[in-house]
Formats: C-alpha cells, structure tokens, sequence
C-alpha cells in the first residue's frame, strides 16, 4: 500500500507556555520548541506499521518553510521511506482550503493508496483531511483509532465517538483518513535515526511545480483570515491559594472538608 | 446578503441533542433577525419525534426519512446536504466528532467557507463575520475575518451558546422532504458501534475524584495520586494524554471522548483544561486545579486554584491530611 502522511511543524504545547505578543499580531516564538504535531506522529506511526504488514511505502509531506524539513526528516528517521516539502513565499497566510488545495495538488502528482493526516493540530480546526477528501472526491473518516486492511480494495476503520465508544465502519480505497491520539505507541527516534536520514534528499516543490494558480493559494486565495490573537477573558477565575506550600495545603484542606472532599 | 441559515440537528433514541437548541442561539448572534430552518434526517418513528420537539425552536424543519440515514454516516449526510441545500447557505454543525467528520468536506463541496470550533461571534459587517476561535488547546484566543458572500459551513462548540430565557416556542411546521433524498450510496458503510469497556472502577459514581493530566510526566508518579486521592476517600480518574500513553485504564478518562462524570469535588492535577476534558465535567463540582502554568484554561472554570508543580505539592498536601486525620 502507497501511503501518504501529511505532518504539520508545531510549537511542543507540552513544552511551552504559549504567550500573545506584545501588539497581539502573533504569539512569542521567540523561545518555543518546536516539533512534530502529535496526531500527526501517531499517524506516521500507524502508517509504517501498514506497511510492515502489508508492504508498499510511506510518504511524508509537509507545508513550510525550510524549518518544516527538519520534522519532514525526524518522520523519516522514525521510518517513512520518502518525504516531500512543499515551500514557496506565495502559500504564507493560507488557510484550511488553501493548505488542503496544495496538497491536494501534490496528491495528484502521486499514487496513493491511503492518505492519513493528525485529527487535530495546534490551531484546533481539524479540517485539512475532510477538505482534502472532499477535493479528491474519496471516502473520509475522522478521528479513527484503529485500522484493518481487509484487503487491497478496503479497509476497517474505527472512529473515537462520544462517551469512548468507537464507531466501526469499511470504508474504500483510496481514502482519506484523520488520526485520533492513542491509536498506537509511536517508536522513539534515537540521534543514530536521525543521522541515518540526515544527508537524504527531500525534493521541494513550489507553486510552479504544483500547478497552481496565484489566486487558488497564500493571502490572496484566503477567505478565512486570522486577525490576532488574545488571551480568553478570564471570567470569574479561580481564587489562587497563596503562601508556601504548607501554608497553601492546610489552606486547601481546610476547604475541600467544607466541601466533603475528604472523607 | 447571505444565504438562509440552517442548522443540522443531531439525535438519538428519539431525543434532540442539547446542541439543537444551542444553534438556534447561536443563529441569532450571527443574525438577529434570521430564521433558521432546522435539518433533520433519520428513519422511522423516532424521527417525528426528534422533528416535533426540534419544532418548539425553530419555525421550519426539513425532515429527511429514509432507511440509509439511520444511522449518522457523515459521508451519506454530506451527500444529501449537498442535493438539498442551497449554494450560498450558512450551516450550522454541533462541533462534536459527527461535525468533525462531516463539515470540512462539506464546505467544499458547497463551495464555502468552514470555519471551525467557534466559541463567539463578534459581528458581522457585510459579507464579512468576525469570529472568536481557540488554539493551542484554549491557551490562547483569536479574532478571525470570515468572507460568507459565498455561504458557510460553521461549526459550534458545544456548551457554548446556552439557551438564555425560554422564549415564545417558535410553533414551527415540519416539512417532509424525504422526496428530494438522492442515491446515498457511499464509501464509507456503518458497521457497529462498539460500546466502551467497563473498568475496575466507575468513576461515573463517584464524590471525589482526583483527576491527573500531563504535569503527572511519567507513569511512576501516578503513584502520587493514588497516595492523595487514598487520604482523601477519592478514586484516581485522568484526562486524554494520560490514557493515550497507557498508564491508566480507558475507564478513567474524563472528557467527552471518555466517560461523563459528576462529582461533588474535583481535583484537577497538571490538567489544562480542554473544552473537550471540561465536556466530561457535569453538576457543577467544586473545582480545585493545581498547575505549575498560571494562564492555564483550567484555572478559568477552578473554583480553587493552586499554582504549583504538582509533583512537588501533591506529597505535602497528602502529608497534610494523614496528619489530620
């Protein structure tokens, strides 16, 4: 099976503490680690484990500027046979539609068998993989946790739905599939993976080799258009014990009696 | 102008989701003098009843009855929205993981915009609505520009857009459109819903919970909270990533992927508080959130809150209450 992984370059919310700017044009990215989406790793780990049982090859592609190689490899060295960077000054200030045309278009120059993506990254909408099975005109199921391949035509497809039931379902191939968290144990990647793909060629493609044209794509073809950003209005908000840290216990005790918290 | 609105109504066991009335509310806020027209699809006997009740909130209802819509498969769904509605309509879709799947690939085959999860509208001015969205899980907020001319497919937080009052019911009439269902043959076919398996213990029941999330940072401290949650008469529960990593059972999981909870107290242990971890969270407990991140969205929703790295104050405060008991 030919397997595509679309990855996203996100700040590690695990790792940083995310603050507006100053003018709240952005947020600081001064000092934020970056790394690989989360879902988007889990995905190119269920994707290589595909492919260990039933062959073919994992493609991983991403949409950004050079830094977006760096996780392109970090897939790579984890076990993705081939990576693709789509970068080009005219794709910044996409949104959804726009970043689902381009990959849409790099599809086309492939043949995929099965197209997964994460089912969420850092700015929550989770829409590329609905958006881009939509374009392709194939079969799309959201936040699936597990996979079966029933033969080379479909697959068994489980969906995380409310009240951690899963929804089963067969879906066709080909097919766009989103990722949920916790559908595997994604594999550490050592420094030797990484060294192992470090000198590997990742071709880049930009505008001309997609095909696309000006308006489709960037700014200009973006009818959905962040304005700033803002920390969310604290309402009530919760009173914050404070003293040290005895002081704050005995505090905390004091109230969860009152509350029956302790039995 | 726009489009007509509408709203897609989900179900179940002949009942209305809350979400049908929060669209409604939420309609209004983008359009005051709108009308939407609620969408309804299903089989049998349940669905007139889903149709009457959704009636009380809306002046028009499309009801689509048909035997392949039993079960809510997005991709027969989105086949059917797209033969039926309009071009240029603004939709409405409960942002739950049946609007997930659906919504996306819907705005584009509707040639609209989608915008997703949001949690405000901050008006509208011509073409162009203004809305409130979240990102990197609610630390921060964001102001988005949406040009609708086109129409919309808009998802909305559940929980969000509460009923303020309950106004004059709307005494709405339900129109049969079963007729203009199209072929819903498609690729994607239900099989089973596979109910979550029950642990060793239900958390559903419980008074106290003492909830850990990812400041736990490693399976060995898990211990910690089984130490606290001991002295205080508490079950241990956990949110998303702890589960996904393996060191708790799925039968602990609070959130609306997991199981819905209603204690009296809540100790929330290095969680952030995700609107989908907060969904879990029913009957007004008393909130207490220990964090060493003081913007964490938990510390809005807390009734208490404890800035401090937990691994260091969970031992104290279990010292603490042993000595006082």
């Amino acid at each position: 099976m030919e397997i595509l992984v679309c990855v996203k370059r996100v700040p590690d919310t695990a790792e940083n503490e995310i603050e507006v700017a100053g003018d709240g044009s952005d947020i600081e990215r001064d000092d934020l680690v970056y790394s690989v989406n989360e879902w988007d790793n889990y995905a190119v780990e269920e994707a290589i484990q595909i492919v260990d049982k039933v062959g073919g090859s994992v493609t991983v592609i991403s949409v950004g500027d050079e830094e977006a190689e760096e996780v392109v490899r970090r897939e790579m060295a984890m076990g993705a046979n081939h990576g693709i960077l789509l970068s080009d000054d005219a794709f910044e200030g996409s949104d959804g539609k726009g970043i689902a045309t381009l990959l849409k278009a790099a599809v086309d120059k492939g043949n995929y068998d099965l197209i997964l993506t994460g089912a969420l990254a850092d700015d929550g909408a989770g829409q590329i993989g609905g958006m881009l099975a939509a374009m392709l005109d194939v079969p799309y199921a959201s936040v699936v946790n597990s996979i079966e391949t029933l033969d080379d035509k479909k697959l068994k497809v489980g969906r995380e739905i409310e009240g951690g039931n899963q929804e089963m379902s067969e879906i066709d191939l080909p097919c766009v599939l989103s990722i949920q968290t916790g559908i595997n144990e994604p594999r550490y990647v050592g420094i030797r993976g990484i060294r192992k793909v470090a000198s590997v060629e990742i071709p880049v493609w930009g505008a001309a080799d997609l095909g696309l044209a000006a308006d489709s794509m960037g700014a200009a073809g973006a009818r959905v258009k962040r304005l700033d950003y803002f920390l969310p209005e604290l309402g009530e908000g919760a009173e914050i014990l404070e003293g040290s840290m005895e002081e704050v216990a005995e505090k905390l005790i004091d109230l969860l009696k009152a509350k029956g918290g302790i039995k | 102008m726009t489009g007509q609105v509408f709203a897609y109504i989900r179900h179940k066991e002949g009942k209305a989701d809350d979400s049908a009335q929060e669209l409604a509310v939420a309609a209004g806020k983008i359009f005051p003098d709108a009308s939407p027209t609620a969408i309804v699809s299903g089989a049998g006997s349940d669905l007139d009843a889903v149709c009457s009740e959704v009636a009380a909130a809306y002046k028009e209802v499309w009801k689509f009855d048909n035997e392949a819509l039993a079960y809510p498969n997005a991709e027969a769904i989105r086949k059917l929205l797209v033969n039926v509605l309009p071009q240029d309509a603004v939709v409405l879709v409960a942002h739950d993981t049946f609007g997930m799947d659906l919504s996306p690939g819907l705005s584009i085959k509707l040639d609209s915009v989608f915008i997703s999860d949001v949690v405000a509208f901050d008006g509208l001015e011509g073409d162009t609505l203004k809305v409130i969205r979240q990102e990197f899980s609610g630390q921060v907020s964001t102001h988005s520009s949406c040009d609708i001319s086109a129409g919309a497919v808009i998802n909305i937080r559940p929980g969000v857009f509460q009923v303020e009052e309950s106004g004059a019911a709307a005494d709405g009439q339900v129109v049969d459109k079963s007729g203009d269902i199209p072929d819903l043959t498609v690729g994607r076919r239900f099989l089973e819903v596979v109910e979550a398996e029950v642990g060793d213990v239900d958390i559903t029941k419980e008074d106290v919970l003492v909830s850990v999330g990812r400041g736990i940072e490693d399976e060995d401290n898990i211990e910690i909270a089984d130490e606290l949650a001991e002295a205080m008469g508490a079950v241990v529960s956990c949110s998303r990533p702890i589960v996904d990593a393996k060191w708790l059972e799925k039968s602990r999981q609070v959130g609306t992927s997991g199981q819905t909870v209603k204690p009296k107290v809540y100790l929330a242990l290095g969680i952030s508080g995700s609107f989908q971890h907060l969904g879990g969270l029913k009957g007004n407990p008393y909130i207490v959130a220990v964090n060493k991140n003081p913007k964490a969205p938990i510390f809005q929703v807390a009734d208490v809150g404890v800035v401090q790295d937990l691994l260091e104050f969970v031992p104290v405060l279990t010292e603490k209450i042993q000595e006082s008991k």
